[in-house]
């Protein structure tokens, strides 16, 4: 019982004013465990959730921006970013977070996991997931 | 009389803006916090609809909810004006009555 499936978790709501983008982000993490094939997908206002330099020390929420840059840690490295989305909001690649993972069969190499997608590719990808959870 | 509204959802998930823009009457204020503040942004879908709305309406937006989602103020669309908590309970007792638009 060892099949690996291919899992995408598709974000598609802003950070703080729902619970969306935390719940997706701990499901993400504990899904990580299961050592399955994941991928994330940000669209819609899913994209607001990786913007750099969120700092929520004035609305008393956790910010919770952080644990984006650990997901290479725990192999989760493909993020698929919506190029229409984030142009929609007046939004470059240079907005968000940096996130990297470090390549072990490359010698570790720092690569990037971020991926800016056109809506066709990511129709493309969503179609090759085997289980898709929306958030 | 003057009216206070308040945005509270993003312009790209609801359409909430959008209708407070189509219904604030002259001379009224909106404040967007929370989601509310990315309809501020510079070259987003809906800025130019904030911008016409200029004409008759005057902007604010929560500074602590901009900076809690990573918006820096270079990026908010000319004329809008950031608030701070203080700010905001200013524009409540200038105006006559709010409108919470949720």
């Amino acid at each position: 019982m060892s099949e690996t499936k291919k899992f995408l978790y598709v974000n598609r709501k802003a950070p703080y004013g729902t619970i969306y983008a935390l719940e997706s982000l701990e499901v993400v993490l504990i899904g990580a465990a299961f050592e399955q094939d994941v991928a994330l997908a940000f669209i819609d206002d899913g994209v607001y959730q990786l913007t750099q330099g969120q700092d929520t020390t004035g609305i008393g929420v956790k910010n919770f921006s952080p644990t984006y840059k650990a997901l290479g840690d725990f192999d989760v490295n493909k993020i698929y970013i919506e190029k229409e989305s984030l142009e929609a909001r007046g939004l470059t690649l240079d907005d968000l977070m940096p996130l990297k993972y470090e390549d072990e069969d490359d010698d570790w190499a720092e690569k990037d996991s971020i991926h800016v997608v056109s809506s066709e590719e990511l129709s493309e990808i969503m179609d090759q997931s085997d289980v898709v959870l929306s958030f | 009389m003057a009216m206070l509204h308040t945005v509270n959802k993003s312009p790209t998930d609801r359409n909430t803006l959008e209708s407070c823009i189509r219904l604030a009457k002259k001379g009224g204020s909106v404040l967007l916090i929370e989601d509310g503040v990315y309809g501020a942004i510079k070259g987003a879908a809906k800025a130019d609809t904030v911008s016409n709305a200029m004409s008759g309406l005057s902007f604010y937006v929560l500074g602590p909810d901009l900076k809690a989602r990573g918006i820096s103020e270079d990026k908010i669309i000319d004329g809008i004006k950031v608030v701070d908590y203080n700010g905001f309970v200013d524009l409540v007792s200038e105006h006559d009555t709010t409108q919470s638009w949720l």
